[in-house]
């Protein structure tokens, strides 16, 4: 009955579009995930695409009262490490990753990113209202199709130029023409083997270019005004790369280190310290090993919690345990989704129920899909969270998210209500009675 | 030292065996009886060599048991509260509710509060094949070096040690069909596996299941030899490819029957591309299609009916919901997967509602496989997103129908449902005691039986086998509650 309402709501909302947002919402009778905490029976308000208010009051007068009663209300998933408005159809090609022989570290997807990309839908059909993009490389989590079998059949990989794979963005997964939040929030660079790989074969020759590299971003940043004059020694990187690395330099902005394997973590951890720059460890399938060392270095990290098998030997000592040993030694953790968050990002919250079906709390696991991810990327109390003062990526779930028999309902997103539409429903619907009518089924619609 | 000279040995005993038998034929019969079927030489009559990598499975240490108190899942549609389910001598001896009588001498296994359900199966599967790690000198599944590989055989490949073995058994998978990769039309024969640890495949191998066929349609075949600028390099080309194949096995099997049925001339050369698809012919081989498209599934079966043979599965099957009557029609099983898609074109049409929707008419077989060491751990929760899925387009779907896509349909997909892939009484002892309902993300499988014997325990580490890979390495002797503490 509930979800008839819903329906019927969202198809007026189609029609009527983001002015609804200008109205008030209150959310009633759910049980209320806040990203931090739980409240029973809750009311979530919304007014101007943002939270006014999350407590256990009544609906304000006037507001359109969306009945929740019996449901469980989140804040929308962040997806991480994801390839979200950047790829349509993976083996065709995408916007993600740079095979330039000139550019590195500025190369930057934002400029990328369609808005009316098929994923974005279905994403949010998951319940996934917000991701953070990035730039492949040949160790990231999006660089293979995942349909391994033709593996051996002389498909070739892809080679970065450089040691960075270039900047990450955040996006926001509500319709309309924009939905880039922001450009340019973190740097990322691949690390282990993968990174050995792109500074020519060997660890030691990584770290040492990157030292190297960073020492080069700080004279240039010294001395801008000798080098466009041509006064300063020759730099091995561009000056957009020069560039783009600044703020990393400074410590301003993040660097995702694509990492698995304990030693190379600990490597990582001293080269941090050492250069003044913000880390944030992607993988870590070997963190629980060193998690506090992790957690004493105030490193967050994204994992993916399904990974326990040795794909390679930098991850032999994958374990099922890795989010929760994680989290119990007090990191910050962002959990992941699937095959580079595209396609399957909606599989995000049921990588987080087998997080906690192996330790991790459930209120933890609901926090590394929601909270924790705005955190990591800067963006604390602006989404990733029912508060007062957060924009409203609201969704309304049929029963605990992390379970698959549970589906999504209702998706707010800046406090608007999406369509439960996407390409994979209408082709459920052309099809669902078997396609065999006198009409092809080219005629539905 | 030593086994260099007991190889010189056996291979000295293998020469003179191989000389008294040809010696016999030449000299004997030969000359006599010319009417008789003369001894061909050792492996030269495919009809005598039709298990030569014969199963040496015994089975794990086993005991008679009663499970009783949960909610079983029998796989065959019954859903029994305080159930009971009898294992006796490996095999299920009876399954009932609460008045089921237990037999003398069985231990009672108290499973209130958890569920009971056959083995899972994963019918697609290239553990061992392409095992982890995935690293240079491990890749193994696919003999992409020409189009038609039937002669190859994916037990040829398997290494026993892969440890993706032992997480599948801790998701409760019981049997596993290992298949060859899809770069090539025909990529060769699959193999059925018990899923216990083995220090040879032939240890794991599943007494008296059929060998079958990996077949690919669409754009790994084309992709893979037309980037060689050889063929096939389109659709059409694919098809031109199997058809020639299909013409040639006719041939050869001609040939065969000719010469068995009069033993004139010399007999034909065995030729191993050929037995195999000899065996499809004479419905000993299972086809396993590798197939995403619909109007590929209609163009395969057509194919089937024009040399006189029959399709048993379609793997990834991802546009198995556009021709779902047909394929209900055709009694062909679809396996799937709930939420894989948009990886590449034929993928494109991938939705979450396809195992529900071939499920639907009558006599469908819906499966759901893995084809992935990650994915088969949880081929429960997999099962469970296409059910939320199917609910979600209004249909009624229960959980004790659900379960069959993963083991009685699963079993019927690789013709081993006879053996296994439900509690009914008669068949193998393939049994998971899950600590909640399985389609919940949060059950996990506390104990794991393989006919009647305990493979996998949760709570005992002396049940949570290791491969040698796994021995030393980093991690290795954590308990799941020492990783959780990070190992301090």
């Amino acid at each position: 009955m509930i979800r008839r309402t819903l329906l019927m709501a969202a198809a007026v909302m189609a029609v009527a579009g983001p002015a609804l947002a200008q109205e008030v919402t209150a959310i009633v009778g759910g049980r209320v995930h806040t990203g931090t905490s739980v409240i029973e029976n809750g009311t979530v308000v919304m007014r101007d695409g943002r939270i006014v208010s999350v407590g256990t009051g009544g609906a304000p007068s006037g507001a359109r009262v969306v009945n929740a009663a019996g449901k469980v209300v989140t804040p929308g998933i962040v997806a991480v490490d994801s390839g979200l408005g950047g790829s349509e159809v993976s083996s065709v090609g995408d916007d993600l990753r740079n095979a330039s022989n000139t550019l590195s570290a500025a190369f930057d997807v934002s400029y990328g990113l369609d808005p009316w990309s098929i994923t974005l839908p279905t994403a949010r059909l998951g319940g996934v209202t917000r991701a953070v993009v990035v730039p492949n490389h040949p160790g990231s989590s999006g660089g293979h199709y995942h349909e391994e079998d033709t593996a051996g059949a002389g498909q070739g990989g892809f080679h970065t130029p450089g040691l960075f794979a270039g900047q990450a963005a955040v996006i926001h997964l509500g319709q309309g023409t924009e939905i880039l939040v922001r450009p340019r929030v973190a740097m990322v660079a691949p690390f282990g083997d993968a990174g050995a790989g792109v500074a020519g074969g060997a660890r030691g020759a990584e770290f040492t270019l990157f030292k190297e590299t960073m020492a080069e971003v700080r004279l240039y940043a010294r001395n801008r005004a000798a080098y466009e004059r041509g006064n300063l020694r020759d730099l091995s990187l561009s000056r957009a790369d020069l560039e783009a690395l600044i703020p990393v330099a400074e410590g301003r902005m993040p660097l995702i280190v694509t990492v698995s394997r304990a030693s190379d973590i600990l490597q990582v951890l001293r080269l941090a310290d050492e250069e003044n720059i913000r880390v944030i460890l992607d993988g870590a399938e070997e963190g629980w090993m060193v998690a506090d060392q992790i957690a004493a270095a105030r490193v967050p990290v994204l994992v993916n919690p399904i990974t326990n098998l040795p794909g390679n030997l930098e991850r032999r000592g994958a374990r099922m345990q890795n989010a929760a040993a994680l989290h119990a030694a007090g990191v910050v953790i962002a959990i992941k989704g699937n095959e580079g968050s595209i396609h399957r990002a909606r599989e995000t919250r049921y990588n987080a129920g087998n997080a906690v079906s192996h330790g991790l709390p459930h209120d933890a696991a609901i926090a590394a899909i929601t909270s924790n991810p705005a955190r990591i990327f800067g963006f604390d109390g602006q989404f990733g969270t029912l508060a007062a003062g957060a924009e409203a990526d609201v969704v309304i779930w049929s029963g605990d998210p992390l379970e698959p028999l549970t589906q999504a309902e209702a998706v707010f997103v800046r406090g608007v209500e999406q369509p439960m539409t996407a390409r994979n429903l209408l082709l459920r619907d052309r099809y669902r009675q078997g396609g065999e009518g006198a009409y092809p089924p080219a005629y539905g619609r | 030292m030593k086994s260099v000279s007991l190889l010189g040995v056996s291979l000295a005993a293998l020469a003179l065996c191989a000389c008294a038998t040809t010696g016999s034929s030449d000299s004997g019969e030969a000359t006599e009886a010319p009417r008789e079927r003369k001894a061909m030489a050792e492996g030269l009559d495919p009809a005598t060599v039709a298990d030569p990598y014969p199963s040496t499975y015994r089975g794990l240490p086993r005991e008679n048991m009663a499970i009783v108190g949960g909610t079983v899942f029998d796989g065959a549609g019954r859903r029994i509260e305080n159930g009971v389910v009898i294992l006796t001598d490996g095999k299920i001896a009876a399954v009932g509710d609460a008045s089921t009588p237990v037999p003398g001498g069985h231990r009672v296994v108290d499973a209130r509060g958890r569920f009971v359900t056959p083995g899972i199966i994963d019918v697609h599967s290239h553990l061992g094949v392409y095992p982890s790690p995935g690293v240079t000198g491990m890749s193994d599944g696919n003999e992409a070096t020409q189009p038609n590989t039937a002669e190859v055989w994916a037990e040829h490949s398997v290494w026993p040690q892969d440890p993706g073995f032992n997480t599948a058994r801790a998701g409760g998978v019981t049997t596993l069909h290992i298949l060859p990769g899809s770069a090539n039309l025909f990529g060769g024969r699959g193999v059925t596996l018990r899923n216990v640890p083995s220090v040879t495949m032939q240890g794991m191998k599943f007494p008296g299941a059929p060998y079958t066929v990996k077949m690919a349609c669409g754009e790994n075949p084309s992709r893979v030899y037309g980037n060689r600028n050889s063929s096939p390099a389109t659709g059409m080309g694919n098809m031109a490819g199997y058809r020639a194949a299909f013409i040639s096995a006719r041939d050869y099997k001609e040939k065969w029957d000719k010469w068995r049925e009069t033993g004139e001339g010399t007999p034909p050369t065995r030729n191993l591309e050929l037995d195999t698809l000899v065996g499809v012919l004479d419905g000993s081989i299972l086809i396993q299609n590798h197939c995403y498209r619909g109007d590929e599934m209609a163009l395969m079966i057509d194919m089937s009916r024009e040399f006189g043979y029959r399709i048993t599965t379609f793997h990834h099957a991802t546009e198995a919901y556009k021709v779902a009557p047909l394929l209900a029609r055709e009694n062909i099983c679809a396996a799937m997967w709930t939420g894989w898609w948009g990886f590449k074109m034929e993928s494109l049409d991938g939705i979450e509602e396809n195992v529900a929707l071939v499920d639907a008419p009558e006599g469908g077989c819906a499966v759901v496989h893995s084809d992935d060491a990650e994915l088969t751990q949880r081929l429960n929760q997999e099962a469970a997103a296409a059910v939320a899925a199917g609910r979600r387009a209004g249909m009624t779907i229960t959980e004790e129908h659900a379960i069959s896509w993963i083991t009685s349909n699963a079993a019927r997909a690789i013709g081993i449902d006879d053996q296994t892939g439900s509690l009914e009484a008669g068949k193998r002892a393939d049994v998971v005691i899950w600590s909640a309902n399985p389609f919940s993300v949060y059950a996990r499988a506390d104990q794991v039986y393989v006919d009647g014997g305990l493979a996998f325990d949760r709570a005992d580490p002396n049940f949570q086998p290791l491969s040698d890979f796994e021995l030393g390495q980093p991690g290795h002797g954590q308990t799941a509650a020492g990783v959780r503490q990070g190992a301090r």
